[in-house]
């Protein structure tokens, strides 16, 4: 009988995800964070599909016009006649895709390399940190310059080279995540139960690393659209007509007096996007700190 | 009755790096230093010291949580000591060990299912879902958990019922040896009761053999058969529990006994006593000789010029000082 | 028979605290960590608390000092030496807090900075508090260092905190404390964190501080063998309120409350541990956002009849000086 009574009756627990989630619901700040992100990459998605031009398509008549509602270009053209409302879109399509391919990229190499080292420890963790430490030494902006100027502009490129930088800081982060984890005692409790070396860091480290991770990726992404905007503003960044909000941005800045709008609009998307991250890296932190309870 | 544990001149030491940058001397903390003792089936064995004496290496050291320098520890007949780790793991399904801090000993991110079966997922992989949820639950009702909590994390339960968990997670495979380490100094007055009193009880039915290791010797007097005091990793004494509390000859165990308040306005206002004066020596550079000598009452030349050996003052009651 | 407070021909106790009530606002809810609390201490006197994990000791505490958490709320009257605290402007309350009331915690490193050397660390205080020079303020810091027991205190004032032990750093906090000369100490689980020997030393400099200074203390614990030890006065707490309160010995003799009747069976004794089995209070301590209307602790309660789910209990003066909150008492 006990049985069946158990069985009709079990409680649902809550998790300490439901619990973070629940408190980051309550959250103002976060939650409109959230919700203006979420209407930015949708825009951004339905790009082609929201606008009659392309956007690499130059209309003649229409250089430099300000924005208006009649000849529907509602953010204006820029400077070669092309809309710029398409193009903003666009360009966020990339900056997004650049964020967020750089970030997992750094993603996974840093949480391979940080739990490796800091589980295994000694020895081995000195020479995979000490790597880390040269990487760390490297003037990235000249290891940029370098790889344009051998291999040419190449969008690919720069993912590799934003993401081959950032999992710099995501496997310290890791590591030293990893080494609190491993004292606590529910590691050694897994370990006197006989769990496996592989098992334990799959079941007990990673899972219980993933909440400082999930907050990292939200403050990494918005880093790394920055540091593509800035190639871009070089000049180093996408090619044209290719762009991304750091290229329209520098375009726009080059006649700013004469045409603001092709600076605001871009920039303006740039600044509520990584607000937007922002917020939400804070939120998600102030949610899975469980001491704040 | 046959030996179920038995662990001879067991050494546990750890380098410690030294100081200075070049040529660091490295040193040697001996934790666990010759230790030996024998635990019958069925039996509790109580070991009591304060904190940095290496009651807690030693569990970890049996357990082969932490590396052992030398000596030995026979499971069942089995030496242990020099198993590679895989062999290792393997024994681990009988003897399995119950933390201090209930609250961080489970993994935050699981449910008490998954606590409790995770050892059962280990050594009886191929066990049905179903079946294994029934043993879960079973060992919850044993151990006086609602079956119906199954689902429930960690930190929606109090320290007591944390503390459930953990001895349900280290019963489900029913183990031969429990080994406990300090299981009901981080609880409440009250729940210290109900959870000495429930592994009383386990020991008895399931004939478990239970290592009790704790600070505090009215615990330790009210679950063990016999007693085992350490100081700075070296067993000072040892015998039945009775005994101990009787007639205990080594004046570390009168110091420890003596300092022990008794919740009694009566008796303890008129206690008269000296209480042990000084701390515990650095285990990094302990005393020569007696370790103990440094805040002994009845120290003499003797006791820094040569360490006491182990001495049978009477049957089963070992003590290790000069003057017992 | 309500308590009344001491009336006036009595001298003002030292410390009385009059329907206390502590509340928290969290996310799941107001919750009252202190609940209509009256309890006075005399010069002298120490009290001791007792209760464990939720009863609400450590908040009262904090209370008294006030040192809450920013979303805590006080209400009620607590008056030091004639001076209410509840309401006092956070500068007035600096000149009571560390001057006329000493504190000690569970963990010195709470209350020491682990950068700054113990001589700076005691001198700041005299210094503030008592205008002193510096010199004049590192001569006494010594002498309280002695005071406690400090082995060459000269030298190791300069020294830092994590180069003292556990029991040490122990004693150098209840020296800064009594810098002073308090008029009442306040130590919230002083002797939980130390080994039995330690604790017994530093029970034994309590009682032997008392007696040089004459300061009264409040002592909270869940050890009840450290309370018959050197409380006068013990109070009881379950739930957030008082539950028995009494002069030490009355209680140990003749325990009232089921709650208190049941820890003082539930605590292993050496006189007395291994020839019984242990009594034990069922159940968990109370979860302080889910009280129940009536009794808190009626679901442990053996002795339970239908009232205690409905009514909270009222505090009763049984004997002279003897208070105990449960409904058994109110039976004819």
């Amino acid at each position: 009988m006990n049985q069946t009574l158990a069985a009709s009756t079990e409680i649902k627990g809550r998790s300490l995800w439901q619990d973070a989630w629940q408190r980051l619901l309550r959250n103002k700040a976060a939650l409109t964070a959230v919700v203006v992100l979420a209407t930015i990459s949708l825009l951004v998605v339905a790009a082609p599909w929201l606008s009659p031009y392309e956007f690499d398509e130059i209309d003649w008549d229409l250089i430099s016009t300000a924005p208006s509602l009649e000849n529907g270009h509602i953010f204006g053209t820029d400077s070669v006649g092309r809309d710029l409302f398409v193009r903003t879109l666009h360009g966020g399509r990339m900056s997004l895709m650049v964020g967020i391919i750089a970030t997992l990229v750094s993603l996974v190499i840093g949480i391979t390399w940080g739990a490796t080292a800091g589980y295994i420890g000694g020895r081995v963790d000195n020479i995979m940190m000490r790597i880390v430490d040269i990487l760390y030494a490297m003037p990235f902006m000249f290891f940029v310059i370098l790889l344009m100027v051998f291999f040419g502009r190449n969008i690919y490129l720069i993912f590799i080279a934003i993401g081959a930088i950032n999992w710099l800081d995501m496997a310290r982060i890791v590591r030293g995540q990893t080494l609190t984890l491993k004292n606590k005692e529910f590691v050694e409790a897994a370990m006197a139960c006989g769990v496996s070396t592989p098992r334990i860091i799959l079941r007990h480290i990673v899972p219980n690393l993933l909440g400082i991770v999930v907050v990292y990726v939200t403050l990494t992404i918005p880093q790394v659209i920055l540091v593509e905007s800035f190639l871009s503003f070089l000049g180093l960044g996408v090619q044209e007509p290719n762009t991304s909000w750091g290229a329209l941005v520098n375009e726009g800045a080059q006649d700013m007096e004469s045409a603001p709008w092709a600076l605001l609009f871009p920039a303006g998307f740039l600044a509520a996007t990584l607000f937007c991250f922002n917020f939400i890296g804070d939120g998600l932190r102030d949610a899975l700190d469980p001491k704040d309870r | 009755m046959t030996k179920l544990l038995r662990v001879d001149d067991l050494k546990i030491h750890f380098r410690i790096p030294g100081e200075g940058l070049f040529r660091p001397r490295h040193k040697t903390l001996r934790a666990v230093d010759g230790i030996s003792f024998d635990l019958d089936a069925g039996e509790t064995l109580g070991i009591v010291g304060e904190s940095g004496c290496g009651k807690s290496t030693l569990a970890r050291g049996i357990l082969g949580l932490v590396p052992v320098t030398g000596g030995s520890i026979w499971l069942a007949g089995e030496e242990l000591a020099h198993l590679s780790a895989r062999e290792l793991r393997k024994r681990r399904q009988h003897m399995q060990i119950v933390f201090q801090d209930p609250l961080a000993s489970l993994d935050p991110r699981m449910t008490v299912s998954e606590i409790i079966a995770e050892p059962l997922q280990v050594f009886e992989p191929n066990l049905g879902k179903k079946e294994r949820k029934h043993k879960v639950q079973g060992i919850m009702e044993r151990v006086g958990l609602l079956p119906n909590q199954i689902n429930r994390y960690p930190h929606e339960f109090s320290g007591g019922q944390c503390q459930r968990i953990g001895i349900a997670r280290a019963l489900v495979l029913k183990p031969k040896l429990l080994i406990c380490d300090e299981p009901v100094s981080a609880l409440d007055v009250s729940i210290q009761a109900q959870i000495i009193n429930l592994l009383m009880d386990i020991q008895e039915d399931m004939q478990l053999s239970m290592l009790f290791i704790a600070h505090d010797l009215s615990v330790v007097k009210q679950i063990s058969h016999r007693v085992m005091v350490m100081y700075l990793g070296k067993m000072v004494e040892a015998t039945t529990r009775d005994d101990l509390y009787r007639d205990p000859r080594h004046p570390y165990t009168r110091a420890l006994i003596d300092a022990i308040p008794i919740p009694d306005p009566a008796i303890e206002r008129n206690k008269k006593f000296e209480p042990l004066q000084g701390d515990l020596p650095s285990p990094l550079d302990p005393p020569s000789g007696c370790s103990f000598r440094t805040r002994c009452p009845m120290a003499a030349d003797s006791c820094a010029a040569e360490a006491p050996a182990q001495r049978e003052v009477s049957e089963g009651h070992w003590v290790s000082c000069h003057f017992a | 028979m309500p308590w009344i407070p001491k009336t006036a021909d009595m001298p003002i106790p030292l410390l009385e605290v009059n329907n206390l009530r502590t509340s928290f606002h969290t996310n799941d809810g107001e919750v009252y960590a202190v609940n209509d609390l009256s309890f006075s201490v005399e010069k002298g006197e120490t009290l001791g608390v007792v209760g464990e994990s939720g009863s609400g000791k450590s908040q009262l505490v904090l209370s008294i000092i006030n040192l809450l958490a920013s979303n805590g709320q006080l209400q009620g009257s607590i008056r030091f030496q004639g001076q209410e605290l509840v309401g006092m402007k956070p500068k007035e309350i600096n000149r009571i807090r560390g001057n006329r009331i000493g504190m000690i915690f569970q963990d010195p490193m709470t209350c020491l900075n682990g950068y700054l050397t113990i001589a700076r660390q005691m001198t700041e205080v005299l210094m503030h508090h008592q205008g002193l020079d510096y010199a004049s303020a590192k001569k006494h810091s010594i002498e309280m260092l002695d005071a406690v027991h400090i082995p060459d205190a000269k030298n190791r004032i300069d020294r830092y905190p994590h180069e003292f032990s556990g029991g040490m750093r122990q004693r150098v906090m209840i020296a800064m404390a009594l810098l002073c000369q308090p008029d009442l100490l306040i130590a919230d689980e002083p002797s939980t964190a130390l080994d039995v020997t330690v604790q017994a030393q530093i029970i034994q400099l309590m009682n032997e501080l008392q007696q040089e200074f004459g300061m009264s203390i409040i002592m909270i614990t869940h050890d009840l063998g450290v309370i018959a030890g050197i409380s006068d006065n013990v109070m009881v707490m379950y739930g957030g309120r008082i539950c028995e309160q009494a002069p030490v010995f009355e209680l140990f003799d003749n325990p009232r409350h089921p709650y208190t009747l049941g820890l003082l069976r539930s605590v292993p004794r050496l006189d007395t541990a291994g020839s019984v089995k242990l009594h034990s209070i069922p159940g968990n301590p109370p979860n302080l956002l889910q009280l129940p209307p009536g009794c808190a602790f009626v679901d442990r309660c053996q002795k339970g009849i239908p009232v205690c789910d409905q009514r909270q209990p009222r505090l009763r003066e049984i004997s002279p000086e003897h208070r105990v909150a449960c409904h058994l008492e109110e039976l004819p």
